[in-house]
């Protein structure tokens, strides 16, 4: 099995580009599993049921093949050398995720079904059955259903193979560039070598992790779509080395390359690279900003044998109806949610639906949510809301009275179509704006025309007036299409110039420098000499900083723009405050001269830049502020308090940066004002993570002890599987913590990870940023592996299959771009907002209806088998059976099943309004109060006395005495008939007992299956039948001499109320003193009509926090826009082309 | 207190706002139909235990069930039951000699007999059974050890019994019938009843064979071969079970009771549920004067005894019993009803305390949000 996955990183060039690039295997991450997740335009055919796969087998492959790769310290490998690269036998490039081929099928997988322990407990009965001198029924009773749920499994593992076969063998012949020996050939993707020198073009996906030699593109740029890997749809720039760059689109210099890389062997570390490449002696150093890696989802499954099967297995009374009656109620069930219309979203038209063959009742044990944030919380769109201008508040819209108006979709947009170059899907509400704007206002010229020059956006025109924008943080994108629409257009920049178009006139503005944007400086700064020769310094950035920086003169204007970002604030916007400074001529000269003296310099470079901004970046004269939305999905903020009332814990596991992540928590009301605490863990190394997450449980809990008291009990079939569990600390007060990818990644480390768990579990909230695919699964397992909780992972991207797939429950976001996540999950839908009904109303019902089904089910065959077994006293022994062979048969198959599956299907204890009105109804499946141990000891234990019963009351009815004829009736044919009479009754007045929803179906299943009994018993034990078969029917007349009896009715009426009384005057005497939350809701139901749904209210909070702002939260591009490289390389071409078709919009 | 719940918006058909979907031509929305099934929302009825369902539940079932359970034990108290253990396990018993000195191979039975006195006279129908106990008749091999086809006069299975009476199947050579382990273990004691009135004469009581089996054992689970025309060529070319004295075509004179339809036959083969039974073996007709059927006085039991029990530590009885409409003596129903009833009574008097205790406090309880 080859251990590699399809990379399945885009790049993004412009038309007709290419770029060359030096395979290499070595960045290949490692998987344990051995799992391969194919490319996006290959996923749609591979959604095979991955997730259930057992792994024994190939977990110990996986394992001999890591132990070989950790002996590989490093990797070496030549270019333009395969002798000398194959000589190291580093795997090739093809992949294969098949599991059979024709000949390996039949065995593998019957031997695969046969280690489902269910399957090989039926063969053994099967076998059992065989010998004539054990077997007191017949065997086919059970060989059929057991031939018949295997042939269907087979079916479905045979198809599911072969389209595995069919996508491998189109990602494996995907045809790509090679050069060999000079020439470019086309080459199967699978055939490439490592060390080949590859060109790809543009829109190609990478199925390998490269190392960039050179681009067509200036600069030797690429720019690569990373939303597989961390979710973010922005591209990502990666530079060539100069030395490879040179090499351009030379073939011949290529073809004599002969660098050397000397790098790390696979890891599945994404954000760091090391390597070093040497060419002609000389060693250049290799970063990641060279590799285009591959993405990292991993498909670690552990194979998870549920509480069920254990179930199945311990039990030796479980018939394979109750295998069947499973599969049947978890179909049904996620039928039901797939036929929701309340999980239907209109807009892109799509509904819930489930997608693998799932455990629907885990929905209702939910303890832990991990949700990725872009795409799943948020729409992932910025949009530009709100702005305030020199003192004025725009964007709000207000009736006569003064209102808030709530902005609908049927609000009156703003017409900008007096601006041709406006971006059409930019929506405004606000006319008063665009007014001013055109009206001359110069404070609001001078607004958007530092919102068109300050930034690094770089702009793509394909056709005339038809702009896109290529934006490295949305933010950005959306505040220069702000400025676009309100007639600022950006329009072309060189490293030089900015070219924009003010009110329909073209500008262009001498670009004299950028003071691009760190985490420290928090803003960032253009300086621009207009045509008139006026230099200014425009400058965006978070408020705290600009305010610091400001002249006193604006102190009016800061207390009135202080009352709007705090409105902002509290609206969860973004805010970024505006600021100019009109530069002296002179001054300016002589700080040119500095600034280019200090970004020379060789030690000290930073600081010095530093201090030189710090000194020009000061008596600015505020302009205004802004606030971008980052649009949250509909009802995120009430579905998360839901879940929140329901004990969900929810952990947002994200790629974004730290600040966006903080932003959404409080907007999605995650992290809230009133939290005692909010602890942020971003330390870089082991010790500081140790110390940040010692000192938060410390400060949450100082009593808690320093170790964790992890409780080791064993589990599963014969108590074989260890388990640890870390019990829940009680905190006082909210606590949320925010921890970051690299301190996520020492966290993660064994002797860290059980602090990691501890301290993240006594937060309301965890937020998870800046995290690999990876880690998110990492995060998943550790709580799965800990906690013992069933978990739920939600997530839209790519980068999300992994912890989809780690988590018991995967949910994808479906109807956005990507099919990954949506095809690796179990249930996919278009809102977040749905997981609350998917939880709190199917996931409940789901669970109820499972454990009603199971513990009935268990009920009645164990109370069936009890009465054998007191029997056994009573016939020497000799597995003599109480009832007719014929009723064992059906009793499963036929009298109780439908009424049970009946049960399973339609049960509620209240309705779906009740339930989300309630999220507290959500509590006792977390616990799994309904299928416990206790809830299982008692339910035998009831089987128990209800067997005693069903077996010595018609015992000592029937005992030493006669019919009234003074004939026969304590002969075992009268008797077996008679106690199976009770029986049946008895179980379906247990029914009636448990059924708490009874529909049309309910009743026709349970009365019908009793007519059926009483029916079948009569044409059976008829004559007639008698007389066709007689060895096979040796029960005629039984009927008609034994149930026109009185006392063997007053004896059913006698055992039905011995077994029902108790059952009714206990869950009346709990209901009574120790009422539930359901009996509360379900008495209140029966009293008041259902809630109604309660009217969306447009969620405002009173927040006095200064949302973040609105930047990239890396170093920006400054250096690259501004690069005098940029100039020597190439003639500038027209810039516009660089960017592919992204537009902000879209990112 | 209410939770300031969200509520998807109401994406349902019943609201116009969907309207755009369903135009003619318009490609089919994946929207889910709207059936009450679909979403859910069957109408159902919700029953719940409350107070006013339940505590009345109990008191009438306690009430109902107590005169029923009284006139149940009144009614077994009224039938009259005469039982007699003559297996001759102890010295001084009558048959001990007989149990004592069996052997399988003597040809004239040995033949005891027990007296004993009927304290009540017995009016009506009595029955006279005979009982045995530790005789698992319910052992799994055993019960299986028959072939319903050859007592049902299937020629093939005459010739040919199923295998399910081995070893009891063949013996030399010829097909056993009837074949198996129950047949050949037929109970072969002869009880005949005397009375003895007090001038000392010993006056033979009238024993009824006839009307001891089922209808439907003996109409239609068991025939002969071959009609009932001859019995001994119908049964030609098979051999007797291996314990029996005598083959099956010569167990009664009387045709209509002879061969697989002979109704001790029947009797035997209908087997006991549990290892003591009591078998029908004889009806004691009454009389049509208004004398009673069995007067008080003194009796003697002539036991032939043929049938050994003590080799597996059985015992053998003979049961005078008359009948009621409910059967057999059989004090456990009343006894169980009058109890069942009081406990429901108490149950219903408990229920109720508890239920003005309590309920106050859950009916005013708020659901915590």
């Amino acid at each position: 099995m080859n251990n590699r996955k399809e990379p399945y990183q885009r790049r993004k060039q412009r038309e007709g580009g290419h770029l060359h690039l030096f395979t290499s295997n070595s960045f290949l991450s490692e998987e344990p599993e051995g799992n391969i997740f194919p490319s996006p335009s290959l996923l749609c055919c591979c959604h095979t049921g991955v997730k259930v796969k057992d792994g024994i087998w190939s977990f110990l492959l996986s394992q001999l093949e890591k132990k070989e790769k950790k002996q590989e310290e490093e990797r070496l490998l030549r270019a333009n050398d395969r002798g000398f690269n194959l000589s190291f036998q580093y795997a090739n490039n093809a992949i294969r995720t098949s599991k059979y081929n024709i000949f390996t099928f039949l065995p593998l997988n019957l031997f695969e079904q046969f280690r489902r322990l269910a399957n090989a407990y039926f063969l053994f009965l099967l076998i059992l059955q065989m010998i004539p001198q054990v077997s007191s029924l017949s065997w086919f009773t059970t060989a059929v259903p057991l031939v018949l749920v295997l042939s269907i499994t087979a079916a479905k593992d045979a198809s599911d193979d072969i389209n595995r076969h069919k996508c491998d063998k189109q990602v494996n012949n995907r045809e790509v560039e090679v050069l060999i020996d000079g020439e470019l050939k086309k080459e199967k993707w699978k055939d490439v070598q490592v060390g080949d020198i590859i060109k790809l073009e543009n829109n190609e996906f990478v199925t390998a992790d490269l190392l960039l030699l050179s681009s067509s593109e200036p600069l030797n740029l690429v720019y690569v779509e990373t939303a597989e890997l961390d979710g973010e749809t922005n591209l990502k720039v990666k530079q060539a080395l100069t030395v490879t760059g040179e090499m351009g689109d030379s073939t011949e210099a290529l073809a004599t390359f002969n660098g050397e890389v000397r790098c790390e062997p696979p890891n599945n570390c994404l954000d760091k690279f090391k390597g070093t490449l040497t060419v002609n002696g000389q060693a250049y150093s290799l970063d990641n900003d060279k590799v285009l890696l591959r993405g990292c989802v991993n498909a670690s499954l552990s194979s998870f044998l549920t509480f069920w099967s254990y179930v199945i297995v311990l039990n030796t009374v479980v018939p394979i109806s109750l295998y069947v009656s499973v599969e049947i109620i978890r179909l049904g069930n996620s039928f039901f949610i797939d036929w929701d219309r309340k999980m239907y979203y209109p807009k892109n038209d799509t509904c819930s639906s489930k997608n693998h063959h799932t455990l629907n009742e885990e929905l209702g044990q939910i303890k832990y949510i991990f949700s990725d944030k872009t795409g799943t919380l948020t729409q992932n769109i910025m949009t530009f809301n709100k702005c305030s201008i020199n003192g004025k508040a725009y964007g709000e819209l207000c009736d006569f009275s003064g209102q808030r108006i709530e902005i609908t979709e049927k609000t009156p947009r703003v017409d900008f179509s007096w601006n041709q170059l406006a971006d059409p899907k930019f929506i405004f509400h606000d006319h008063s704006l665009v007014e001013t704007v055109r009206e001359g206002n110069p404070e609001v010229q001078s607004f958007f025309r530092l919102l068109a020059l300050c930034h690094t956006v770089m702009p793509e025109e394909k056709k005339d007036g038809e702009l896109f924008y290529q934006a490295q943080s949305p933010d950005e994108g959306a505040l220069v299409t702000a400025a676009r629409n309100f007639g600022f257009v950006f329009r072309s920049r060189t490293p030089e110039t900015i070219t924009i178009m003010e009110m329909g006139r073209k500008v262009v503005y001498e670009l004299v420098a950028v003071l691009d944007f760190n985490n420290v400086r928090k803003r960032m700064s253009v300086i621009v000499r207009s045509p008139e020769g006026k230099t200014t310094l425009y400058c965006k950035g978070a408020d705290t900083i600009i305010y610091e920086r400001l002249h006193p003169s604006c102190r009016d204007l800061m207390k009135v723009t202080t009352d709007h970002l705090n409105m902002y604030a509290g609206d969860g916007l973004r805010t970024l405050v505006l600021a100019s400074k009109d530069l002296d001529e002179s001054y300016m000269q002589e700080w040119r001269k500095r600034h280019n003296e200090a970004s020379t310099a060789l030690d000290g470079r930073e600081e010095r830049l530093e201090e030189l901004y710090e000194e020009i970046e000061k008596d600015m004269t505020l302009l205004g502020a802004t606030a971008v939305e980052d649009k949250l999905q509909d009802g995120v903020p009430q579905t998360i308090e839901q879940l929140a009332k329901a004990d969900i814990k929810i952990w947002v596991l994200t790629g974004d940066k730290q600040e966006t992540a903080e932003n959404i928590g409080y907007s999605c009301n995650m992290l809230r004002e009133e939290m005692n605490d909010v602890f942020i863990v971003a330390a870089n190394t082991a010790e500081g993570v140790r110390e940040e997450l010692r000192s938060a449980r410390r400060k949450m809990c100082p009593d808690a002890a320093e170790q964790p008291s992890v409780s080791t009990s064993r589990s599963g079939l014969f108590w074989l599987k260890k388990t640890q569990t870390v019990q829940d600390e009680k905190v006082d007060g909210e606590y949320a913590m925010l921890i970051n990818g690299h301190s996520l990644a020492f966290a993660l480390e064994e002797d860290l990870e059980l602090e990691l768990l501890r301290t993240a579990c006594m937060c309301q909230t965890v937020i998870c940023c800046r995290v690999t695919p990876l880690q998110k699964a990492q995060v998943v397992q550790l709580v799965k592996k800990y906690k013992q909780a069933v978990t739920l992972a939600i997530g839209d991207g790519a980068n999300d299959v992994s912890m989809i797939k780690a988590a018991h429950i995967g949910v994808g976001i479906s109807g956005q771009e990507g099919m990954q996540a949506v095809l690796s999950s179990d249930f996919s839908f278009a809102q977040f907002r749905y997981l609350q009904r998917l939880l709190l109303v199917h996931g409940r019902w789901s669970y109820l209806r499972m454990c009603k089904f199971l513990r009935y089910f268990f009920y009645k065959n164990f109370t069936f088998t009890f009465v054998h077994f007191w029997y056994a006293f009573f016939c020497g022994f000799s597995a003599q059976t109480v009832y007719d062979e014929w009723f064992i048969t059906l009793y499963n198959t036929v009298y109780t099943s439908l009424p049970v599956l009946a049960l399973s299907l339609f049960d509620q204890d209240v309705n779906d309004r009740w339930s989300s009105q309630y999220p507290q109804l959500y509590a006792p499946g977390q616990q799994n109060l309904y299928f416990s141990k206790k809830a299982f000891m008692n339910l035998t234990a009831f089987s128990c006395y209800s067997s005693l019963v069903l077996y010595f009351v018609p015992w000592a009815a029937i005992h030493d005495t006669v019919r009234d004829d003074g004939k026969d009736i304590a002969d075992y044919q009268s008797f077996a008939l008679f106690a199976q009479t009770c029986l049946l009754i008895v179980v379906s007045i247990q029914m009636c007992l448990d059924t708490y929803h009874w529909t049309a179906v309910n009743n026709l299943f349970i009365w019908g299956s009793l007519a059926t009994y009483f029916a079948v018993t009569f044409t059976m034990y008829s004559n007639g039948i008698f007389v066709i078969i007689p060895s096979a029917f040796p029960f005629v007349g039984t009927e008609r001499n034994t149930l026109n009896l009185p006392n063997v009715w007053l004896t059913i009426i006698l055992t039905s109320l011995l077994c029902i009384l108790p059952v009714v005057a206990y869950r009346f005497i709990v209901m009574q003193i120790r009422p539930t939350i359901n009996d509360k809701v379900r008495h209140r139901a029966r009293k008041e009509p259902p809630p109604a749904p309660a009217p969306r209210r447009p969620a405002r909070r009173v927040s006095t926090r200064r949302s973040g702002y609105a930047f990239a939260h890396s170093k920006g591009y400054g250096d690259l826009v501004t690069s005098q490289r940029f100039l020597m390389k190439r003639p500038v071409k027209s810039r516009v082309m660089l960017f592919s078709h992204i537009t902000p919009a879209e990112t | 207190m209410m939770a300031s719940s969200y509520n998807a918006k109401e994406e349902d058909g019943h609201h116009s706002g969907s309207s755009s979907h369903g135009g003619p031509g318009a490609m089919k929305s994946k929207k889910p139909d709207n059936t009450a099934f679909k979403q859910q929302r069957l109408p159902a009825w919700q029953p719940i235990l409350t107070a006013g369902t339940v505590l009345p539940a109990f008191f009438v079932i306690g009430l109902i069930f107590i005169p029923i359970g009284i006139g149940l034990f009144v009614t077994s108290n009224n039938i009259k039951e005469f039982e007699i253990d003559y297996t001759g396990v102890e010295v001084d018993t009558p048959c001990y000699n007989c149990a004592k000195n069996f052997s399988w191979n003597s040809t004239t039975p040995c033949v005891c007999a027990v007296n004993f006195t009927l304290d009540q006279p017995f009016e009506s129908n009595v029955y006279m059974y005979y009982g045995l106990s530790n005789f698992y008749q319910n052992h799994r091999r055993y019960v299986k050890s028959r072939d319903d086809s050859q007592l049902n006069g299937v020629e093939s299975n005459l010739r040919q019994p199923s295998k399910e009476c081995e070893p009891y199947r063949t013996s030399e050579g010829l097909p056993i019938a009837p074949c198996g382990a129950i047949a050949n273990s037929l109970f072969n004691d002869t009880l005949t009843l005397y009375y003895i009135p007090p001038n000392g004469t010993k006056l033979s009581v009238p024993l009824t064979k006839k009307g001891i089996a089922w209808w439907t054992d003996k109409h239609v689970k068991f025939r002969n071969p071959g009609g009932s025309a001859n019995l001994s060529t119908a049964f030609q070319g098979t051999a007797k079970p291996v314990n029996w004295r005598k083959p099956v075509y010569e167990l009664d004179e009387d045709s209509e009771n002879n061969g697989f339809i002979n109704e001790d036959f029947i009797v035997w083969m209908r087997t006991a549920a549990l290892p003591t039974f009591r078998k029908l073996y004889r009806i004691i007709q009454k009389k049509p004067n208004s004398t009673p059927t069995l007067s008080s006085g003194k009796y003697v039991l002539e036991i032939a005894y043929n049938y050994p029990v003590l080799s597996f530590d059985g015992r053998k009885r003979m049961i005078l019993s008359t009948i009621s409409w409910m059967g057999g003596k059989n004090p456990f129903l009343g006894i169980a009803y009058i109890t069942v009833g009081s406990i429901c009574f108490f149950l219903g008097v408990v229920l109720l305390i508890i239920h003005h205790k309590y309920d106050t406090r859950s009916n005013s309880a708020e659901i915590p949000n």
